[in-house]
């Protein structure tokens, strides 16, 4: 089961002649995803070849438009690696196109165009992952993304994070203790995005494979406390957490868009505690994130 | 990308926002003329001062004075404010120098707003707060008094309707003591649509008027400016180069971002180089967790060639408070041996007078530790981020 992707999903990559979206199209192919279309306007009728995890060469369809692409491919799901400024616009076309998942990679949209994207997702049977975030993993069955595959494992813990690096630790930590996981899931860093932490854990709450949840938030914004208000009253399984950002400055953007401390909100330690009195187990420090879930098993 | 109140206000006066009369001055010669020339345009005698810093707390911490005798004593005046360390709760106990001046007209005041633009996370809609509390730090509004804060957010899809400008211009009681309500309430209900307009369209990130002031005789201006825009959207606002003054910017941090790296300053002293925001903030806090402290956030992105690493360890070996440096690297698409090769090769350039720990985990991590241990460098490699983070600590310690 898992959440959100398994070995059926079947994904059109945008942007797929691109740099970085040809790179990892080929590197999601060779992790055994399905892959079977790519889009890039102009480039319609092209062949874009990967080689799947067999060694057998696979040849991906490329098309003009998601719509041609959904069409013909029967993709269900989108991976955007389309420039910042294009970015809203082809996740609009593929929620146009009948995508249920849309994955953004893409860092660096401006807000107000994120702000009109989720106004014109609401209402509509679409889910969108990010953007500005690592993708989605299933472990041995689909991979969405840039996310190392060989550091993950088939397991039972369900990971949700704001963080590309960080959760690379954090899964590289619970595969050295042996902990597989269902589902890992990089929500992304900006201000405004697409799932957040609750939409995830709501359903890791209600997948069977999932058996407990190791989240990483970090300072900016209030999705942390919202996050604990629903594992409090909620959640029927173990969460671990950690909070980045205990030693940034108030006022300073972190790298990421939305992790800055802005008038005196969302600070770590206002997450920290949110989060530990909701019943999360906080890891005391990000070395010992996975030791942290495991103590709830 | 912060800019000053002046550019501010003639970015209002281009979206039909009013403001008071005024014009920039950078020397006091040229403060003296433009306050003659306003005493001349508006036929009153008050001007007022202001020092243009990147800061808010200006009129507090004395960077803001006004003028009642005219064009000599606001020339003496703009010579006084014209390279001081303005300090406020804002700049830090160091202050910013001031270099830039705005003088404008006097004007008679009846009442102060606060009138603030923000992106709201949760609602994921652009929110408009207003209060009757102007001129008072909003922050301290927002803990002590919160009702005195009203808020309407901004739907996308039609923008800001009339009515919720006309619920807030009601809920801040404009009309009371207004000599002209009607005049008073279409004003600010004029105000706030463009601003709306202008937010948006600018792509700015924060956008606040305190105070926004109501005259004596019921007209609505904007009073101060404060615009924060999108650096994401810098890609569509090439004017954004020439409203930037790098005066006010940290340079090393605008090095870092011209080399296209994310660089904080902080206090401490053990340098950081990491691949991710994400990481590089859990880097800062498990340094402190074991007793260190971190000197920046170093952010070398994913896809880092080996110019910008080395760019990066540059600027952290030239900093002369380093006494240390923690390299931590999780390769997702960023290679191992790029780190390493960057590492190298500013090392090379510059030498290596303090400790130096690694700790690589990732895509061709056998060839990054290949390429360190053949340098000849003094290198003491970690086995994890915790392991390294005591390493540093000790290594500092120890020097």
């Amino acid at each position: 089961m898992a959440i959100l992707v398994n070995k059926n999903t079947r994904v059109v990559f945008q942007g797929i002649t691109g740099s970085a979206g040809s790179f990892h199209a080929k590197q999601c192919i060779a992790y055994g995803t399905k892959v079977v279309a790519g889009v890039t306007p102009h480039r319609g009728g092209e062949t874009f070849e990967g080689v799947g995890p067999d060694g057998a060469k696979i040849g991906v369809p490329v098309f003009d438009t998601v719509a041609d692409a959904v069409k013909h491919s029967g993709a269900d799901t989108s991976c955007i690696f389309v420039p910042p400024l294009g970015a809203a616009d082809a996740i609009l076309e593929a929620a146009d196109a009948g995508c249920s998942l849309v994955v953004c990679i893409t860092e660096g949209i401006p807000v107000t165009d994120m702000i009109r994207v989720r106004r014109a997702l609401e209402g509509r049977p679409v889910r969108l992952v990010g953007p500005n975030c690592p993708g989605v993993i299933t472990p041995g069955a689909c991979k969405i993304g840039i996310m190392p595959g060989h550091i993950h494992k088939v397991g039972r813990v369900g990971v949700v994070s704001r963080s590309g690096t960080l959760t690379y630790e954090a899964v590289g930590q619970l595969t050295g203790l042996g902990l597989g996981q269902s589902t890992c899931v990089g929500i992304g860093g900006d201000p405004v995005g697409g799932m957040d932490f609750v939409d995830v854990l709501k359903l890791f709450n209600e997948d069977g494979d999932t058996e407990a949840v190791m989240m990483m938030g970090e300072i900016g914004g209030n999705a942390e406390e919202r996050a604990a208000a629903f594992i409090k009253a909620h959640m029927k399984k173990p969460v671990a957490g950690f909070i980045a950002g205990a030693t940034a400055p108030p006022g300073k953007r972190m790298g990421h868009a939305g992790a800055i401390i802005s008038g005196g909100q969302g600070t770590a330690s206002d997450k920290m505690r949110a989060l530990e009195a909701a019943g999360v187990r906080v890891a005391p420090s990000p070395a010992e994130m996975a030791v942290t879930l495991k103590s709830l098993l | 990308m912060k800019i000053h109140e002046y550019q501010g206000k003639q970015l209002f006066a281009r979206y039909g926002i009013p403001i008071p009369k005024g014009y920039p001055a950078l020397t006091a010669d040229e403060a003296g003329n433009v306050a003659a020339r306003l005493i001349e345009e508006t036929k009153t005698p008050v001007v007022v001062v202001k020092a243009q810093i990147h800061a808010g707390g200006r009129g507090k911490g004395g960077g803001v004075k006004v003028v009642k005798g005219g064009a000599e004593e606001a020339k003496a005046v703009a010579g006084k404010l014209l390279g001081m360390q303005l300090v406020t709760h804002q700049t830090g106990p160091e202050g910013q120098k001031v270099r830039r001046l705005y003088v404008e007209q006097g004007l008679d005041i009846a009442r102060e707003l606060y009138l603030g633009l923000v992106v709201d996370r949760e609602k994921r809609r652009i929110a408009i707060m207003a209060s009757t509390e102007g001129g008072v730090e909003i922050e301290k509004v927002a803990a002590e008094t919160p009702e005195k804060i009203l808020t309407e957010h901004v739907d996308p899809a039609v923008g800001l309707s009339g009515y919720q400008a006309r619920k807030l211009a009601f809920g801040l009681k404009l009309p009371e003591g207004s000599p002209d309500p009607k005049l008073t309430v279409a004003e600010f209900v004029n105000v706030v649509t463009k601003l709306a307009v202008l937010f948006d369209k600018e792509d700015c990130s924060l956008c606040e008027v305190n105070p926004l002031i109501v005259t004596k005789q019921g007209k609505v201006l904007a009073l101060d400016s404060k615009i924060n825009f999108d650096d994401n959207a810098s890609g569509r606002h090439k004017e954004w180069a020439e409203l930037m003054d790098k005066d006010e910017e940290d340079p090393v941090e605008l090095e870092a971002k011209e080399a296209g790296l994310s660089y904080v300053s902080l206090d401490g002293d053990i340098g950081c180089l990491v691949n991710g925001a994400g990481l590089a903030m859990a880097t800062m806090d498990i340094i402190k967790h074991h007793g260190g402290t971190p000197a920046n956030f170093l952010d070398v992105g994913g896809g880092a060639t080996k110019e910008q690493v080395t760019k990066a360890f540059k600027m952290i070996l030239s900093s002369p408070k380093v006494k240390g440096i923690f390299v931590n690297i999780f390769g997702g698409i960023m290679r191992c041996d790029v780190i390493a090769e960057g590492v190298v090769a500013a090392t090379r350039e510059l030498g290596l007078k303090v400790p130096l720990v690694v700790r690589l985990e990732g895509t061709n991590v056998e060839q990054g530790k290949a390429i360190l241990a053949n340098s000849g460098l003094r290198i003491e490699a970690a086995d994890g981020m915790g392991d390294g983070a005591k390493r540093i600590v000790a290594a500092v310690r120890a020097a």
